[in-house]
């Protein structure tokens, strides 16, 4: 097992490589297709109308001049070691990990991330648990009277609510619940602060991506359930004279949760990386946002590290989704 | 080979009126169709048979024949899950004196895994992968006997100690894929009978298993059969398994019986075309396997459009002896042909007499 | 000026109806009427106290005095950074006058404007308690000029001008204690600049944040926006980068060395990043005191307070010190000939293009180069025609002499991501259609219009974009100022190109270069009217509308003027609230 990990471990460090390598790949060799090139780059740090000096001079500043797998070493090492900025009559110190300095926005990157993760991770958190319950219970009770009229109720508000895009829904919740019937607030107050607030700021955004991923898991569990009830274990459970809830519950759904948890698993992973929509539809200030931004200002450094980030968290969910396999599965052993 | 005299399985003509049962396991007319989008299948279509206990029934027949259907619907299982919500019953199944058709489904339950437990094809499949051998044993005693997890625990391992398996203490908390496929048999066995069950019903229990362990099995359900005094009934497509461990067989074909009998009567007198093929189609280590009889040609019929006539007719060789072409319109009754023996066909038996002793008992 | 004596006008005959509607109502808080702030001190009040709300909805490029390239930023950064010279806060083109602040007085040139000398006020003081030197205004036009690796959003007029400009490596590089030789300080209140030719708009250039005094040892580069040290009426209480600043009162600042600032609230909060509809929300509520931007209201709250005379009081409707216009290229055939180009300028139906922008609301039609709201304009109109919806009998009379009796094809650049500029441009195609020129629209990204696409004169010629939409506002309220970069033909350059038509006339390039050394302030106002009417003669720019802003005035704002110098917007010098 911790073989296991390691191995994985070191797995997922080359893969976070390979990403960070492909990320800046796009950004540099593919300027016309999704950033610019470092003279159009340079000049995003430079005022009206930028002369061609102005530019060498930033571009050497920034390291934009190097080549481009330079200024990869440069960035890996940043995160290793920490970096220097120029500043000017001083240079500032950047510390591990050093994801790289926002000339931009005159800042680091890695606090900032660290500043919105609790808010990404609260939005992850609180619609993941609202989405679970929700979305299997549903998914369990269709996958048992398939045709029925609550199965098919349920899969058409499901069908709805994966097809309804977050910016719709979110919008419509906002105007409705806050705006109109102002039951809920709008600014975003840290936990640590305020927590009532916190869950009435919350709620909204939660029930949102809940209504958007329960619809999902719904689905997948009424298929996994409707699979595994008709597993031959399930007839021994039955023959043993089980009632017919322990029979879905300790035997059915505990077999079909296992596909449901690598799934969910992969959410958490890509909603820690920054729940993009949401963040921007109910303006909660986290990685997601943080992304837009970047990606609005053409600010490399802050892309690299939500990039980063964002692959790290689907890594290491998966990390953990393997471990948890083997818990759940015991026929799975890590080797 | 079981004296014919010492018999007790009761194999007279199907009672088709009601009326306190003798025999401890007594199928009268039963009756299971499903309705599906492409019509009713009628799995099982009038069958009847008794069982007492300690004794052992063998039912034989090919895959879709009703033999199956037959076990799940004296267990009460074919009208659990999705695809028995529709389920169409009839007839009477009296089990030591209840009457289960018409019984509460919570009744069925209350009954199943005490007093009737069951047995299953592929103990891989039929155990959940995700709960150890002693704790899916625990669950089944548990669910009938108000007793704390360690009592519970203490008769898993007992029951695995007597079904053969090493250190049952150890293996106890081993998983199912962790055992052999013998050893999975030798569990499922212990889970079925640690309730003691006084009806054991075997669905193709060793047709997973390789052979050597296939006789160990069934020397393992003989010997328990005898400990525990319970009926058993085997259900298998291949009369091999069945030679040496039942009192009486019976043939279906169709959803029907064919033919049904004592075990030597059936070995040594069969009088059903259908039984002599699969006498024909048994593995023997006596004969050349050049020179076997060629087994029942053909596939088994729909269930939904059963033949007219003899459901067996399409496949018979004979369908052409008796004349009229009755074989094609009118269905054969099952007759006695001997003490407690009985076939449906319309040969004489004559002709019967003829075929098996120049034809049939030649080639095997 | 007898345009906006119009509006001014307009703008009192307004007020003297919601007065008249009000009538009853003695609360003394009424409402200045529409554009009062244009022409008058609106609220003008000398109470102290109450905390100014700034909102924006984007973030400044920085709050770097020498960093910075935007009028708001210009404006604002006064309150806690003071340049040699400023604008006057005064109403309208009132506040085109230049002032001094931390000067004694304007430049002073004995050569025609070639050296300019500017005497510090004594006693002024830093935050800290330091006395501002020339020292300290020297080594703030280095860094905001020179280290253009670190410090580059800031225009570099200075390393242009100054002497040996060229040459100097910046203070972060260059780590002498003397610094450019071309800016001397020979005492500790005295400053020359040196310059490579007479420029006489220098005290224009003067009132740049660049040249407000930065200690050298306090001069943290970059990251000087976080801790600037203040030489102001206001100090930085609190800065968080991209969210929000907070000014407190500066103890240090003191009257007796500043005739401009009053320093009457006790706080002034920026909040960044607010959505355009809050922050006119909470303008009209009155939990917001200014835009800071000062681009002006969303086009909802804009029909949204029109349609109200009570809020439509509360409004200033300014010219913004720009001009929106239809470059012809010179370098396109057929706009090589000059008549080619006149029957453009009689096709184009102004009214048309004046209602796809927006309406009235949204800029004035316009005849010449230069607004009226910058120094140096004079009203004329070249080709004019009733009511300005163009003259399609005369067009045609010039494409038949330009040889193209029938008219004839050509391409129309336009930014895809302003909306009003592809309106514009789409009611420019159907007037041109009328008299049988043909032109289809090109759209670029306006990030790279000028650095890629019609600022790239090779690029514009290889494409056959005859016509480019642009917008143009200058650095310095100047005839020069504004003339200089769109119209001298030594501006034309191969990339970020600015002279979009691509004009190199002789004359119009001498006048240019003899007015900036003619040290007669109205002798240059004549040149540059000149200039303006020789570009129109030669027809290479179409002048669409002068741009015009719709500012919503918070009714508790206090010393409210919209100055021209700003573009329209409020100055900030002396904004207090009625809100305590």
């Amino acid at each position: 097992m911790i073989s296991y990990i390691i191995r994985r471990t070191f797995a997922a460090v080359i893969l976070l490589l390979v990403v960070t390598a492909v990320t800046f790949g796009i950004f540099f060799l593919l300027p016309r297709l999704a950033g610019q090139s470092p003279d159009q780059l340079a000049a995003q740090y430079i005022g009206k109308n930028p002369s061609p000096e102005d530019i060498a001079a930033v571009k050497a500043n920034l390291g934009l001049d190097k080549p481009v797998y330079e200024q990869y070493w440069e960035f890996i090492k940043g995160i290793v070691s920490g970096a220097t900025y120029n500043l000017g009559p001083t240079t500032a110190k950047c510390d591990v990990p050093c994801f790289g300095y926002s000339f931009k926005q005159h800042i680091e990157v890695w606090p900032q991330l660290v500043d919105r993760l609790p808010v990404t991770a609260s939005l992850a958190a609180g619609a993941a648990v609202l989405w679970l319950v929700a979305g299997v219970a549903t998914g369990v009770i269709s996958a048992l009277r398939p045709g029925s009229f609550f199965d098919r109720s349920a899969m058409g508000v499901a069908l709805a609510g994966v097809s309804l895009p977050m910016f719709f829904t979110g919008q419509l919740a906002l105007l409705v619940f806050s705006y109109q019937l102002d039951i809920f607030g709008r600014t975003y107050v840290p936990f640590t602060e305020n927590p009532s607030q916190w869950a009435n700021t919350l709620i909204l955004p939660w029930c949102s991506l809940a209504l958007l991923y329960s619809a999902i898991y719904a689905r997948l569990t009424r298929s996994g359930m409707l699979e595994t009830m008709s597993e031959d274990f399930i007839r021994t459970a039955r023959a043993k004279g089980l009632g017919e809830r322990k029979v879905v519950l300790k035997h059915g759904l505990r077999a079909a949760l296992t596909p449901i948890v690598t799934v969910f698993g992969m959410d958490i992973g890509l909603l820690l990386g920054g729940a993009v929509i949401t963040e921007s539809v109910f303006s909660l200030p986290g990685i997601g946002q943080y992304a837009v931004q970047a990606i609005t200002d053409n600010d490399l450094p802050p892309i690299l590290g939500v990039t980063l980030l964002a692959a790290f968290f689907v890594v290491f969910c998966n990390l953990v989704v393997d471990v948890l396999y083997a818990t759940v599965d015991p026929r799975v052993r890590l080797s | 080979m079981t004296d014919l005299s010492k018999t007790g399985a009761a194999l007279g003509e199907p009672t088709r009126t009601g009326g306190t049962p003798s025999a401890f396991l007594d199928v009268r007319d039963l009756k299971v169709h499903f309705p599906t989008d492409d019509g009713l299948v009628k799995s099982v279509d009038g069958l009847s048979f008794q069982l007492e206990k300690g004794k052992t029934l063998g039912i034989v027949g090919e895959s879709g024949s009703g033999k199956s259907v037959t076990s799940l619907a004296i267990m009460g299982l074919h009208r659990l899950g999705n695809r028995g919500k529709n389920v169409q019953m009839s007839g009477e199944i009296w089990l030591d004196g209840k009457e289960l058709v018409s019984a509460s489904p919570d009744e069925v339950r209350r009954l199943r895994g005490r007093e009737m437990a069951m047995i299953f094809q592929d103990p891989l499949s039929a155990m959940h992968p995700y709960y150890t051998i002693g704790n899916q044993i625990v669950e089944a005693y548990r669910v009938h006997h108000k007793v704390d997890k360690k009592t519970a625990r203490r008769r898993a391992v007992e029951l695995l100690d007597r079904v053969g398996i090493p250190e049952p203490n150890k293996r106890v908390d081993s998983y199912p894929h962790e055992f052999s496929g013998g050893m999975r048999q030798r569990a499922m066995i212990a889970m079925a009978l640690v309730n003691n069950p006084e009806l054991l019903i075997a669905d193709e229990p060793t047709t997973a298993l390789d052979v050597t362990v296939q006789a160990q099995i069934l020397d393992l359900i003989r010997d328990l059969q005898k400990e525990f005094g319970s009926a058993v009934v085997i259900i298998t497509h291949d009369l091999g398994v069945v030679a040496e461990i039942a009192d009486d067989i019976l043939v279906m074909y169709g959803g029907r019986c064919v033919e049904r009998g004592p075990v030597d009567d059936i070995f040594y007198e069969p009088q059903h075309p259908y039984t002599w093929g699969l006498l024909g189609s048994m593995p023997r280590i006596d004969r050349e396997q050049t020179d076997r009889l060629i087994p029942v040609k053909g596939q088994p019929p729909s269930l939904i459009n059963v033949p007219s006539g003899c459901a067996f007719n399409p496949r018979c060789p004979y369908a052409d002896v008796p004349k009229g072409g009755i074989t094609r319109t009118e269905r054969p009754e099952l007759r006695e042909v001997g003490s407690r023996h009985f076939t449906a066909c319309h040969l004489s038996s004559e002709d019967r007499t003829r075929i098996w002793n120049e034809e049939i008992a030649p080639k095997l | 000026m007898a345009v906006v004596a119009a509006i001014s006008s307009a703008g009192l005959l307004l007020a003297g109806c919601s007065k008249a509607d009000d009538n009853g109502d003695n609360d003394g808080n009424k409402a200045a009427g529409a554009n009062a702030a244009t022409n008058s001190v609106v609220n003008a009040s000398t109470a102290k106290g109450g905390t100014v709300n700034y909102a924006m909805s984007d973030v400044p490029d920085s709050f770097d005095p020498g960093n910075t390239y935007y009028a708001y930023m210009y404006n604002f950064s006064r309150l806690y950074a003071r340049p040699l010279l400023t604008f006057k806060p005064a109403p309208g083109e009132k506040g085109n006058e230049v002032v001094p602040d931390l000067a004694e007085s304007k430049g002073e040139t004995t050569d025609g404007g070639k050296t300019w000398t500017y005497k510090i006020r004594k006693g002024v003081k830093y935050e800290d308690g330091t006395e501002v030197t020339s020292a300290d205004v020297k080594y703030a036009v280095e860094r905001s000029n020179f280290a253009r690796d670190v410090l580059s959003l800031g225009p570099n007029y200075f390393a242009q001008f100054l002497d040996g400009g060229d040459k100097y490596k910046g203070p972060y590089k260059d780590k002498s204690e003397a610094g450019i030789a071309s800016i001397e300080t020979p005492d500790k209140y005295t400053i020359t600049f040196k310059l490579k030719q007479s420029f006489t708009d220098f005290d224009y250039l003067v009132t740049a944040p660049q040249t407000a005094p930065v200690p050298r040892a306090k001069d943290t580069g970059v990251d000087y926006t976080k801790k600037i040290v203040s030489s102001g009426s206001y100090k930085f209480e609190s800065y968080e980068e991209g969210k929000s600043v907070t000014l407190v009162r500066n103890p240090e600042w003191s009257a007796d060395t500043d005739p401009l600032r009053k320093q009457y609230p006790d706080k002034i909060v920026v909040k960044l990043k607010v959505n355009q509809a809050t922050i006119d929300k909470d303008l009209m509520a009155g939990t917001t005191t200014i835009d800071l931007a000062g681009r002006g209201v969303d086009t909802q709250t804009q029909a949204q307070v029109l349609n109200n005379a009570d809020e439509k009081a509360n409004t200033d409707n300014t010219y913004g010190g720009r001009l929106v216009y239809a470059a012809l290229n010179t370098e396109v055939k057929p706009f090589d000939n000059v008549e080619c180009r006149k029957a453009v300028q009689y096709a184009i139906d102004k009214v048309a293009v004046q209602t796809a922008q927006g309406g009235p609301v949204r800029g004035d039609i316009a005849s010449t180069v230069l607004p009226p709201d910058v120094i140096g304009y004079q009203k004329f109109d070249s080709y004019a025609s009733k009511g300005g919806k163009g003259d399609a009998a005369k067009a045609k009379e010039h494409l038949t002499a330009c040889k193209q009796p029938s008219g004839f094809k050509t391409y129309i650049s336009a930014r895809s991501d302003r909306q009003q500029e592809v309106d514009a441009a789409t009611a420019i195609i159907d007037s041109l259609k009328k008299v049988g020129i043909n032109a289809e629209m090109k759209q670029y990204p306006s990030g790279k219009y000028f650095t890629d696409y019609a600022g790239v004169p090779a690029f514009a010629k290889k494409q056959g974009i005859g016509i480019m939409m642009m917008q143009w506002g200058a650095d310095w309220p100047t005839g020069y100022g504004f003339l200089n970069q769109i119209l001298n033909g030594k501006a034309i350059s191969s990339s970020g190109n600015t002279n979009l038509s691509s004009f190199d006339n002789a004359d119009v390039n001498k006048l240019l270069d003899e007015a900036i050394q003619n040290p007669d302030e109205a002798a240059r106002n004549a040149a540059y009217a000149e200039v303006d009417k020789k570009t129109m003669d030669e027809a290479v720019i179409v002048p669409l509308t002068y741009f015009k802003v719709l500012l919503y005035r918070s009714p508790d704002a206090t010393n409210v003027v919209s100055s021209a110098a700003w573009s329209g917007q409020y100055d900030a010098l002396n904004l207090g609230t009625t809100k305590k």
